[in-house]
C-alpha cells in the first residue's frame, strides 16, 4: 500500500518534472552565425518583401515599435514576410526575452542572433549602420532598403514596403 | 477613396526615403579636426576638451546612465580612464541623450551616477544636445580617440566583445593610444558595435 502511494508519488514527481522541462523548453530560434541569418532570411528567391528588425528587450524604442511591424505580419500574411531578430544578451534570454515573448505573443517570427563579433557583421546588414538599435533592413526581390530609425505607425511601416517595391 | 489611400501611401513613400539615413553622414571621419566644446561637468565645473590636461591626446566617450550596453561598460571606462592618464591622453565622457526623453539620464542623475561608481573622469552634460552631432555620435557607448593636435584617430568602439570584459580579445582604444603614442595610425580606425540610439525628441 504504502509502496504504492510512493509510485504514485514518484510517477506525479516525474510528470511535473517532464512538463517544467518542456516549459523552459519553450525556447526562441537561436542563430549561432550572422551567415545563418543572411542565408536564411534576408534576399530570399520569392515574391515576399522581407522585413528584417533588429530589436532587444532592453532598447525602449525598439519595444516601442515593435507593436507596428508585427502588425504587418498578421495585415499581409502572403506578402510580407517579418523577422524580429533579437539582439538580447544570452544570460537575459531566460530571464528577459522568453518571458516577453510569452507575454506579448508576437505574430512575426522571433529569431535570437548570438554572434557577438559584431564588428564583423553590422556592415554586412549596410555599410551605412551604426550599430544603434532599432534598425530595419527590407529585401524585396534583390533589391536592398535599410533604416537606422524607429517606426511610429503602421503606415509608416507599410510606406518602406511601398518604397521597396515601387524602386526600379 | 482607394486613390487616396494611394497617394497617402505614395507620400509616405517619399518620406521614407528622404529618411533612409546616407553613409557619407555627418560628423566625423577619421582624419578630420574636431572642434572644441566646454561642457558642465558633474562635479560643477565647466570643462574645457583642450584644458584638459594631456600630452599624447584625447578620448571622448559619448555614454549615459540609462543604456544597457553602456552600464556593461562603466567599469571598463573607468579602467580605460585611469589607463589613459598613464599613457597621457585625457578621457571625458559625455551624456548626449535628451532627459526630457529619457529621465534616467537628467543631469541630477548623472551626479548620483558618477558618485556611486566614483568616475575618475570628467563625466559630462550635452546641454541643447550640440556636440554629439557635431561628432556624429549616434549611440551610446560611442567613442573618438584624438591626437594632440585634435585630430581624429580612431572611431568607434572600446573593445570587440561587450558582452563579457573577460572575453576581449581586442583592445581598439588601448590600441588607437599606443599607435598614436608612437606616432602612428590606428589599426583599425574605425569599428561598429551595437548600441542605444540617443535619446531625442522626434
Amino acid at each position: 500500500m504504502n509502496n504504492q502511494i510512493l509510485k504514485t508519488a514518484f510517477q506525479v514527481f516525474f510528470l511535473l518534472l517532464v512538463i517544467t522541462i518542456q516549459a523552459q523548453d519553450e525556447d526562441v530560434k537561436r542563430l549561432e552565425y550572422f551567415n545563418d541569418l543572411a542565408t536564411e532570411y534576408f534576399d530570399q528567391d520569392d515574391d515576399r518583401v522581407h522585413i528584417i528588425n533588429f530589436w532587444a528587450t532592453w532598447c525602449a524604442p525598439c519595444i516601442k515599435e515593435l507593436p507596428y511591424i508585427d502588425a504587418i505580419t498578421e495585415k499581409y500574411p502572403d506578402d510580407v514576410k517579418v523577422t524580429l531578430v533579437s539582439l538580447d544578451f544570452p544570460r537575459q534570454v531566460q530571464k528577459r526575452l522568453i518571458p516577453f515573448l510569452e507575454k506579448n505573443q508576437l505574430k512575426s517570427e522571433v529569431v535570437l542572433l548570438e554572434d557577438g563579433k559584431v564588428n564583423d557583421w553590422i556592415d554586412k546588414v549596410d555599410p551605412s549602420w551604426s550599430g544603434a538599435i532599432p534598425a530595419t533592413v527590407v529585401w524585396y526581390k534583390g533589391k536592398k532598403q535599410f533604416y537606422e530609425k524607429e517606426f511610429h505607425s503602421i503606415a509608416e511601416v507599410e510606406g518602406i514596403i511601398e518604397t521597396i517595391k515601387n524602386r526600379p | 477613396m482607394k486613390k487616396l489611400f494611394f497617394a497617402m501611401t505614395m507620400l509616405l513613400a517619399i518620406g521614407a526615403t528622404a529618411a533612409i539615413p546616407v553613409t557619407d553622414g555627418p560628423g566625423y571621419k577619421v582624419g578630420d579636426t574636431a572642434t572644441d566644446f566646454s561642457l558642465k561637468a558633474t562635479d560643477g565645473n565647466t570643462v574645457t576638451l583642450s584644458e584638459v590636461e594631456a600630452t599624447n591626446g584625447y578620448i571622448v566617450v559619448f555614454t549615459c546612465n540609462s543604456c544597457p550596453y553602456s552600464v556593461m561598460y562603466e567599469d571598463r571606462i573607468i579602467s580605460l580612464a585611469a589607463k589613459a592618464a598613464e599613457m597621457g591622453f585625457a578621457l571625458v565622457a559625455i551624456n548626449p541623450n535628451d532627459p526630457e526623453v529619457k529621465p534616467e539620464d537628467s543631469f541630477d542623475a548623472m551626479m548620483v551616477r558618477s558618485k556611486e561608481k566614483a568616475f575618475n573622469f570628467p563625466y559630462l552634460f550635452d546641454e541643447g544636445q550640440k556636440v554629439y552631432p557635431a561628432y556624429g555620435a549616434t549611440k551610446t557607448p560611442h567613442v573618438y580617440v584624438m591626437d594632440k593636435e585634435m585630430t581624429v584617430q580612431y572611431i568607434g568602439a572600446i573593445d570587440d566583445n561587450a558582452r563579457d570584459a573577460a572575453a576581449v580579445q581586442a583592445q581598439y582604444v588601448v590600441g588607437a593610444m599606443k599607435a598614436i603614442s608612437k606616432g602612428s595610425k590606428p589599426e583599425p580606425a574605425m569599428t561598429k558595435a551595437i548600441g542605444c540610439s540617443i535619446k531625442t525628441k522626434a
